[in-house]
């Protein structure tokens, strides 16, 4: 039988606000712990939270973006349960009447089409702390409170994915409205952004659900794909060995590559919601969504469709340029200072990203700003060096953050455009080689390629390769 | 009449007129602390030298003449739910018994900036759950009336010491009468604001959309003035209301000619002590007598008060007290078991019996399965009563009833017995649930001598009515001059 998967994806997305969701602790990562607290986060006997509007403000940026319907009133809700790094014994979260519903984005599936992902909800909740064991003295486990009450927005998509790589893609198109929201900073390694996933599976062409299992532990795509991957491939030998499968939540382990059992559904929290007391319903008005609108920025499927009309590039560039808002600002940046839209997009696809993997940094860290870069393909189109060495030069500038002028003075690479002294060296070239002179001027005259070469190896590839050409041509032909 | 009996506006005339000092006074209050709250048993923890310390700010800000207000070096105390910076804040319970909080309440805040002066902290039931003060981990209080008597609760440590003289008002919590009965049984004056006029910041969470703080005194006035300086709206808590602030003590003209009160049959029930019927009758002959109209209205859902109340506050304080888990503050049980070991053996030993019971009534409620029946519809039936008293305050301006159905009852009388207990709270819980204002003063006393009180309900923000009903009424009768015999109390009595 064949099988297919259902895979519901919980992300957490924790927002770049400078307070926490309901005091005003700083939000920064990596302090020492137990420095961004208060009474408020740490939960102190009497203490009472106030929202903080920039995270509702976030929250409805991204409930705009993947065009969800606000709801005018929402309702914050109290998750209780017991756990050291949850001061309160709740978490201020929303439940039944979250901020939006109904929203969806779209995905490129590996056919090259498109899918429609819908999301059920988004809503605004606190972070907990963190444990730290085996840091302190003895075998006690200590607590750090700097994460608790980070403010945190969890979109709970659809059960419309179909396959760990589908998983990957909606993922990775939700980071990257988050990112061109400037909303989170995406860091999947340091928590900022979390994934859980829901997973069944059923006979292709089934209507009825399977019995799920949720996944955790999945922070970074690879690990996500991987879980995801042996989970199907659980869930399905199970049921084609004639096994049942279990509704249970279940940890994925990079190190094993294997999901493993964390808590049954008999051991499940029962976390007793009830609206929280201590705060008012969240009221959005109109007039503050459509404020908050025009606030929003250019979205990844936007921009492509404009870099598409607006610097004719084909849809494949205009994709991948429009991937990442900092490599979208970077080329624009490039595009206002060197007026050849496309010949940048190719130095940028086929150069600068090569490079950027090789040495495994981001856009963000490029030691090559957009006016360095520019400069050097300024230098090859006024013919100052050839584009070949230009790719040589932009190596050097990455490695030692020189520009490019410096680079081409420094190695002498500058393009040699002296007709003089070409027509010296050519002169000397054709007077070594006459069997070949003759044999071009006989009609043999593929044999240009030859002489341009011989120019090229005396020249040590600087010397103008147009030139070259024109000269050979001229003293060959006369 | 020694000076600590006198009401604190007559107090604040004297310290305005630079007739006594702040000083003088405060040590007047401590020499009665210490003189008779051996036996009483008002206060947990008394503060003398920041107290005095106080005093003499106080006394320079009088002599100053910089911003003085009527509590300006008038000394006050504080029922123990209020964080105190610095200051030991137990709630009454085991489990913050050396909790020492690193702030002050907003309350705290707002009455050290008027110059009131803070004797100390004051006994409760634990976490304010009870009625009669003997739920205090720490021992109870009794009442100034009657030694083999409770003095109400929760606040009934706040209720003593004002009627006892240990301090010139008090500041209580109401969560469902918290303030009101204990105000009654000790013969005083107590004010529950409606939700959200007195900030909640800093103020031990029993249940949250319930609890509310308010002034206790020996007078009506003393009342509006502390409410005054004590209420507005504070950032700090999102139900703080954006309300406009009165000079509540304007509005005491003891004119209430025409006010339209409202009688609800459903108070006036078969179980009500006779004494306690025969004065609030009387009494409400008395507020005719001034001219008041007497109208009849209906609470129709009064039946369901209690049952809503032990559902909504059970199911809040569950969620309120599951941070004392003894991770970061106040008691820690660790015998080497583990976190969960941990846990048990900290709220096993932290909290007491009501409190127990409490938490698992409330987490029950709020389970999966139970919700819809318990949390959910006593949330529907809040509004409903609600709805009666709106509909109520369409025919009156204000609504008088009993404050309790009976006055202070023996020490361990019901402690083995909690629906009686709760019962207790049977005219003073629906006024929580509805939001609104509800003030208890003196109306009379039992054949046996103990006092009796009288409650009046108003309209949602309109302490002022109440106010002004319950002034009118203390000035045509002669109850709330009346002292308790606290010789008996004195250390080798």
């Amino acid at each position: 039988m064949e099988y297919e998967a259902v895979i519901g994806l919980e992300v957490h997305a924790q927002l770049l606000t400078r307070s926490k969701l309901f005091c005003g602790c700083a939000t920064v990562f990596g302090s020492p712990p137990n420095t961004q607290v208060c009474p408020v986060c740490l939960g102190m006997p009497g203490v009472l939270p106030v929202i903080n509007e920039k995270a509702v403000e976030y929250a409805i940026k991204m409930a705009l973006a993947t065009e969800c319907r606000i709801n005018e009133r929402s309702v914050f809700a109290r998750k209780n349960y017991f756990y050291p790094d949850l001061p309160k014994g709740y978490q201020i979260s929303q439940y039944d009447e979250p901020l939006a519903e109904g929203g969806h984005i779209d995905i490129e599936t590996a056919d090259g089409k498109t899918k429609r992902i819908g999301i059920t909800r988004i809503h605004i909740e606190e972070d907990a702390g963190k444990l730290l064991h085996g840091e302190g003295d003895g075998e006690a486990s200590l607590v750090d409170f700097n994460r608790a009450g980070m403010p945190l927005i969890e979109i709970v998509s659809e059960p419309h994915i179909s396959t760990p790589e589908e998983a990957v893609s909606y993922l990775k198109a939700l980071r990257d409205i988050l990112l061109y929201l400037e909303i989170c900073d995406g860091n999947m390694q340091e928590g900022s952004l979390r994934c859980d996933a829901n997973v069944s599976v059923r006979p292709v062409g089934s209507k009825e659900f399977g019995t799920k299992t949720e996944v955790k532990n999945m922070n970074s795509f690879k690990f996500l794909k991987d879980a995801l991957t042996y989970e199907i491939g659980r869930q399905i030998s199970l049921l084609e060995s004639g096994e049942r499968v279990v509704q249970e939540t279940r940890l994925f382990e990079p190190s094993t590559g294997k999901t493993r059992s964390m808590r049954s559904k008999e051991e499940a929290h029962d976390y007793r919601y009830f609206p929280e007391p201590d705060l008012l319903p969240l009221v959005v008005e109109q007039e503050e969504i459509e404020a908050i609108m025009v606030m929003l920025p250019e979205l990844p499927a936007q921009k492509k469709e404009r870099f598409m009309k607006e610097y004719g590039l084909p849809s494949y560039d205009a994709g991948i340029l429009t991937s990442s808002k900092r490599l979208a600002d970077f080329y624009e940046e490039c595009v206002r200072l060197f007026e050849e839209p496309k010949t940048i997009s190719n130095w940028i696809m086929s150069e600068l990203l090569r490079l950027l993997k090789e040495h495994n940094i981001s856009i963000e860290e490029t030691p090559i700003g957009a006016d360095r870069f520019t400069a050097l393909l300024k230098l090859v189109r006024e013919g100052k060096i050839s584009g070949k060495i230009g790719k040589e030069v932009l190596e050097e500038m990455f490695a030692t953050g020189k520009d490019a002028q410096t680079i081409i003075e420094e190695k002498g690479l500058s393009q040699i455009s002296d007709e003089s002294e070409l027509l010296t060296i050519i002169d000397k070239i054709l007077e070594e080689n006459p069997e070949n002179v003759e044999r071009y001027r006989a009609g043999k005259t593929k044999l240009i390629g030859f002489f341009v070469g011989e120019v090229m190896k005396a020249t040590r590839g600087k010397a103008n390769p147009q030139l070259v050409n024109k000269l050979l041509k001229e003293r060959l032909d006369k | 009449m020694d000076i600590v009996e006198l009401n604190a506006w007559e107090l604040a005339e004297k310290l305005k007129k630079g007739e006594i000092s702040s000083r003088t006074l405060t040590e007047a209050y401590l020499e009665r602390i210490e003189k008779i709250d051996s036996r009483l048993r008002a206060y947990i923890t008394v503060c003398p030298e920041e107290a005095l310390k106080q005093a003499d700010e106080a006394d320079e800000r009088l002599k100053e003449d910089r911003g003085v207000t009527p509590l300006t070096g008038i000394p006050v105390a504080l029922k123990d739910i209020f964080s105190t910076k610095g200051i030991k804040t137990t709630c009454g319970s085991k489990i913050l018994e050396n909790y020492i909080p690193p702030f002050d309440a907003t309350v705290v805040e707002r009455l050290k900036g008027a110059g009131a002066v803070i004797l100390g902290k004051l006994n409760m039931d634990e976490f304010a759950m009870g009625s009669s003060t003997e739920n205090s981990a720490f021992f109870p209080t009794l009442n100034p009336w009657d030694p083999e008597r409770v003095p109400g609760g929760s606040s009934g440590g706040s209720a003593a010491a004002v009627s006892a003289s240990e301090c010139a008002i008090s500041i209580g919590t109401d969560t469902g009468g918290s303030i009101r009965q204990p105000a009654a049984l000790c013969g005083v004056v107590g004010l529950k604001p409606t939700y959200g006029l007195v900030s909640r910041y800093g103020m031990i969470a029993f249940a949250s959309s319930l609890d509310q703080a308010g002034p206790m005194a020996r007078c009506v006035k003393d009342c509006a003035i502390t409410l005054s300086l004590i209420a507005g709206r504070d950032a700090k808590d999102s139900t703080s209301l954006h309300a406009p602030i009165h000079d509540y003590q304007s509005y005491l003209d003891g004119n209430i000619k025409g006010m339209k009160i409202g009688i609800p049959e459903e108070y006036f029930i078969e179980g009500l002590h006779p004494d306690v019927d025969k004065a609030v009758k009387e009494a409400i002959k008395v507020l005719e007598g001034l001219g008041a109209e007497l109208v009849d209205v209906r609470l129709p859902h009064t039946e369901y008060a209690v049952s809503v109340y032990y559902l909504v506050a059970t199911s809040e304080a569950s969620s309120n007290l599951a941070r004392y888990d003894g991770v970061k503050y106040g008691l820690r049980i660790d015998e080497g078991g583990g976190l969960l070991d941990m846990y048990r053996l900290t709220r096993d030993r932290g909290f007491g019996a009501e409190v127990k019971r409490r938490i698992m009534l409330g987490t029950y409620s709020l389970s999966a399965g139970y919700y819809e029946a318990y949390y959910r519809k006593a949330s529907q039936v809040r509004t409903l009563i609600k709805q009666d008293f709106e509909n109520a305050f369409k025919v009156c301006d204000v609504i008088v009833t009993p404050t309790s159905p009976t006055p202070a009852f023996r020490l361990g009388e019901r402690l083995a017995d909690p629906l009686t207990m709760y019962l207790s709270d049977i005219f003073t819980i629906s006024c929580n649930l509805a939001g609104i204002p509800g003030i208890s003063l003196p109306c009379g006393f039992t054949e046996e001598g103990l006092p009796v009180g009288l409650q009046f309900l108003g309209r949602f923000l309109d302490e002022t009515s109440i106010l002004r009903a319950a002034y009118a009424f203390e000035q045509a009768t002669e109850w709330h001059k009346k002292r308790p015999p606290v010789e008996k109390f004195s250390e080798g009595d």
